[in-house]
């Protein structure tokens, strides 16, 4: 396969961010994916998040499994460094990647074949052990590049491409991450990019693990009516109960929303996250309501979005290992080899 | 009746969770003390409570520290197996056990020795509570072998005292239960046998520890920073013991925080995956399994063979296929490990034979590892991991730098004109890489697993992908030239032996009781996979070898005949896979009727 590079050269109204760079400095290569693919949709709200956030384009990890969705990290932030890797396996990478070097900023693009079978374990498990990190899967309920096989997200009842049903129960990322502990916990839609930037801004700058669920669908087998993975069918369906936006710990503060709708968070790097409650009864804060209000839309076929909860205040793993501050990758022989001496004086506790 | 030092095997016959461990091991402690070469074996079930388990010590001034047939002394402490241990006794043997309740007739045997020991009785005065009394009993029966062979009595008081310093309470019963075991054996019995210790030069400076524990320390001073791993017999106590050296020595002195990650993950397939994504970051970092492990890990195993990243496996083997015997010793996952995952994948392996080299190999892996970008599997097994052993002290040079590979650091970068993370700049099949995050423009490339070319692009160009195979191939030769070389005993004998791993620690002893029959072997120790030139000539240079290894299938053999194209008929198997280490009589044995067998001469028939 070729491809045409994109020319480097900037358009001159670009706009600029606090490092100097445009949008453009934080693409990939050409996607390879079929035209009108949500997954691209999601790269460049990544792309549009990170220039945004004004963040050295340089300093991400991003790892992936295998599929659609995990071909995407080459699709944006071309100057850090990217591994694709096994089938259902991008948490212990990224658990890997994040103990070797914390200060990186760990992006982690799994799809719901990936995540929610083979992978459906190693999601769950780094979640609790709450890597800093941004969990981002392109959900379509289907296997795109095995031609349009039922994913374990995909809904009972909802059809393939040839109508035939899907017998088994679907599996929520979602209420598995609120219900396994991730402390940032949303849902999104590739076709909804105001409300995706903000939410992907957000999660970058909450300190923990992070997980947004986007819906994103399979143009080529999962777009049919009977689907409920569809443009159509989600944007029917979708219910958004919060609306966030991130503000720079430097910018102004502004209230556009009716009063008592609004909660600002701080967050850890010392911007402010805005809440915007769209329906008024939902508390971004509480767990176990968030789990239930999800199952419950779930029930009546409602498509949840926005952020579904967030604790600002939440650990990550290497405050619960309590290792240096220091990346662990940095540290040389005289950090981390106790010497002759040390060695002589534990042969004499073997004797 | 002459009396014979520092010469036999003891066994003690335990039930599993009775608090036996700890007596044992002050028995062998106290020997080892003495100055005399002793050699532990556990022998254990997979069961926490309950069921049968025995203790052996080898004890030998010769320092012969492989297993030897034959029980010189039982200490039958389990009801439940006094048949087969009474039976498994030498002619000429000692029975120790608890006459509290008398022997049955049927088990009694005439070329034997009863030493018999009211233990049971003994105790019931001294102890209310029955959990205690039973704990004791292991603690009198090791006074009355103090008594019986002479074990100096201050050795065993002193390692009370230093075990259960800050726990007083604890040492006057322990010393008073030696002391009623020792007395018994002085008063009532003929003490001390013609069955003896005595005070030894033979241990020297050497140190007596588990390979898994020295393997831990290892990979403390090879600088490994990240551990991830998931429980399995008999590898557990390889991450454990990293985690307890690195609380001591990996702390920072000012903020009290950790310069190690240490993580239990949910399964093998995590734990490898956390390794290379460490790894891939730039961290030094290591698992431990074994052969199941090895069987989960392997579709990494290739993808980090193949997208080249480091990574250190330590597979502590025991008895397969599937779950097998997995408390027994073996040496079967040479071939599963070295070929590991789908398409041309091999990875290089060390064979450790002693604690010195678990730790050595442990630092030496993790240089390997990142010299080579690839992963490096150390294979020790059960009887190496998990008994103590006599070994020469650790030591590290303070000058020495680890040996991180090619890296480019941001400066490098600025510097280099070009480049590409697979290109073969230094002809030697390696290529340059950076770690994430190192400079704002370059050195940034994506790793996958699926074919790409020299500058990490992904291609589905058949000649690009075989490019890329042969390069590997290359890094393979280079990789021949850096692992750690056969440790070769070449007397111009036309006769070999080769052997690797634990089947070392019998070998001495198989040597001598050949020698005594006329047959005389030059020696090949492997310690690497690929083989190293020295392998290779030192086939040549023989007309036959016997290829000496614990498992049923001759895996060596057949990796020195895939990877060497040696003639098959030229090597001969000799084989032990039946749970416990082989013995230098198997050894033994199977060669000398190899010689019969086919009637190859021996000295001393060509001097008669």
């Amino acid at each position: 396969m070729t491809f045409v590079a994109k020319p480097k050269v900037h358009h001159p109204k670009l706009p600029v961010n606090e490092l100097g760079l445009t949008r453009r400095d934080y693409e990939g290569s050409v996607s390879t994916l079929c035209a009108g693919c949500g997954h691209d949709s999601v790269s460049a709200a990544i792309v549009q998040a990170c220039a945004e956030l004004s963040l050295p384009p340089h300093r991400f990890a991003k790892v992936s499994g295998i599929g659609c969705s995990s071909k995407t990290p080459s699709y944006f932030l071309n100057k850090s460094h990217g591994f694709n890797s096994v089938h259902g396996r991008m948490p212990s990478v990224m658990t890997g990647s994040n103990l070797a070097n914390r200060d990186l900023i760990g992006v982690g693009v799994s799809g719901d074949g990936d995540s929610a079978s083979i992978g459906f374990g190693q999601f769950a498990h780094i979640v609790r052990r709450r890597i800093n990190m941004l969990y981002l899967v392109d959900n379509n309920g289907t296997y795109g590049l095995t031609k349009g096989q039922f994913s374990a997200t995909n809904d009972k009842g909802s059809t393939s491409k040839k109508g035939i049903p899907n017998l088994y129960e679907p599996i929520d990322l979602v209420s598995s991450a609120l219900q396994i502990g991730a402390s940032f916990v949303a849902r999104s839609f590739s076709g909804d990019k105001k409300q995706l930037v903000p939410l992907i801004k957000a999660a970058l700058s909450h300190k923990g693990m992070a997980f947004i669920d986007v819906i994103s669908p399979c143009v080529a087998f999962n777009n049919h009516s009977g689907s409920t993975k569809s443009y159509e069918f989600v944007r029917d369906h979708i219910h958004n109960v919060m609306d966030a936006d991130l503000i720079m710990a430097h910018d102004e503060v502004t209230a556009d929303y009716a009063e008592g709708s609004r909660e600002d968070v701080t967050m850890p790097d010392g911007s402010t996250l805005q809440l915007y409650k769209v329906d008024a009864d939902y508390d971004p804060h509480d767990r176990v309501g968030a789990l239930n209000y999800v199952q419950r839309m779930q029930e009546k076929g409602e498509v949840v979005t926005g952020l579904l909860y967030v604790d600002p205040d939440a650990v990550e793993c290497h405050d619960i290992m309590d290792t240096v501050s220091q990346p662990l990758n940095e540290l040389t022989e005289a950090d981390l080899c106790p010497g002759s001496d040390t060695l002589d004086a534990l042969n004499q506790r073997y004797r | 009746m002459s009396i014979k030092y520092n010469d036999f095997v003891i066994r003690f016959a335990n039930v599993n969770g009775s608090g036996s461990a700890s007596a044992n091991g002050m028995f062998a402690k106290a020997l080892f003390r003495m100055g005399i070469p002793v050699a532990t074996r556990n022998i254990f079930p997979s069961n926490i409570q309950g069921l049968p388990t025995w203790f052996e010590v080898r004890v030998s001034e010769k320092g012969y520290l492989g297993r030897r047939e034959g029980v010189d002394i039982m200490v039958a402490m389990n009801a439940e197996t006094l048949i087969e241990d009474v039976a498994s006794i030498s002619p000429g043997g000692y029975l120790l056990y608890d006459n509290s309740k008398p022997l049955a007739k049927a088990l009694r045997r005439d070329d034997i020795h009863e030493i018999a020991i009211p233990i049971a009785s003994m105790m019931l005065p001294e102890f209310t509570d029955p959990k205690q009394r039973s704990l004791f009993k292991n603690i009198a029966y090791l006074g009355a072998l103090a008594g019986l062979l002479n074990i100096e009595f201050d050795v065993i008081t002193g390692m009370v005292a230093t075990q259960y310093k800050g726990k007083d309470a604890l040492i006057q019963p322990n010393i008073r239960s030696l002391e009623l075991g020792r007395d018994y054996a002085l008063n009532y019995l003929e003490a001390p046998l013609p069955l003896q210790v005595r005070r030894s030069e033979a241990v020297g400076d050497r140190i007596m520890i588990d390979g898994n524990d020295a393997a831990g320390l290892g990979s403390v001073y090879g600088g490994a920073t990240v551990c991830a791993w998931y429980p399995i017999t008999p590898s557990t106590s390889v991450a454990e013991s990293f985690e307890n050296h690195s609380n001591v020595l990996r702390i920072d002195k000012e903020t009290g925080q950790k310069k190690f990650a240490f993580l239990q993950v949910e399964d093998e397939l995590a734990a490898i995956g956390v390794v290379i994504g460490a790894a891939w970051n730039g961290a030094r970092s290591f698992t431990a399994t074994s052969g199941p492990g090895i069987s989960l890990m392997s579709e990494f195993l290739g993808l980090a063979y193949f997208a080249e990243i480091p990574a250190v496996i330590w597979d502590i083997q025991r008895s397969g296929p599937s779950t097998g015997m997995p408390t027994r010793t073996q040496q079967g996952d040479l071939i599963g490990a070295a070929y590991a995952s789908h398409g041309d994948t091999k990875h290089p392996l060390l064979f450790p034979a002693t604690p010195k080299e678990c730790f050595d190999f442990a630092a030496q892996a993790l240089d390997l590892a990142d010299r080579l970008q690839t992963p490096i599997m150390v294979l020790s097994d059960l009887e190496l991991g998990m008994n103590d052993n006599l070994s020469e002290p650790f030591e590290w040079d303070d000058s020495r730098r680890y040996d991180r590979g090619k890296v480019l650091s941001a400066t490098d970068l600025d510097e280099v004109e070009v480049f590409g993370r697979y290109l073969d700049v230094d002809g030697d099949g390696i290529g340059y890489r950076t770690y994430p995050g190192t400079h704002p423009e370059k050195g940034a490339f994506f790793t996958r697993g699926t074919s790409r070319d020299e500058f990490a692009v992904y291609t589905e160009s058949g000649e690009v992908y075989q490019r890329n195979m042969e390069r590997l191939q290359k890094k393979w030769q280079t990789a021949r030239t850096l692992v750690p070389a056969a440790e070769i005993a070449d007397q111009g004998q036309s006769v070999g032996v080769l052997y690797y791993g634990t089947t070392a620690l019998p070998m001495p002893e198989a040597l001598d009781n050949l020698a005594q029959n006329g047959i005389y072997m030059d020696t090949c120790r492997v310690r690497a996979f690929p083989f190293g030139d020295e392998v290779e000539q030192f086939i040549a240079a023989h007309d036959l070898i016997f290829v000496a290894e614990q498992n049923r299938d001759g895996q060596m053999r057949s990796l020195l005949i895939n990877e060497l194209q040696t003639e098959p008929s030229k090597l001969i198997s000799v084989l032990y896979y039946a749970g416990l280490s082989i013995s230098a009589d198997t050894i033994t044995e199977q060669i000398s009727d190899y010689y019969i067998e086919n009637k190859l001469s021996r000295v001393t028939e060509v001097q008669s």
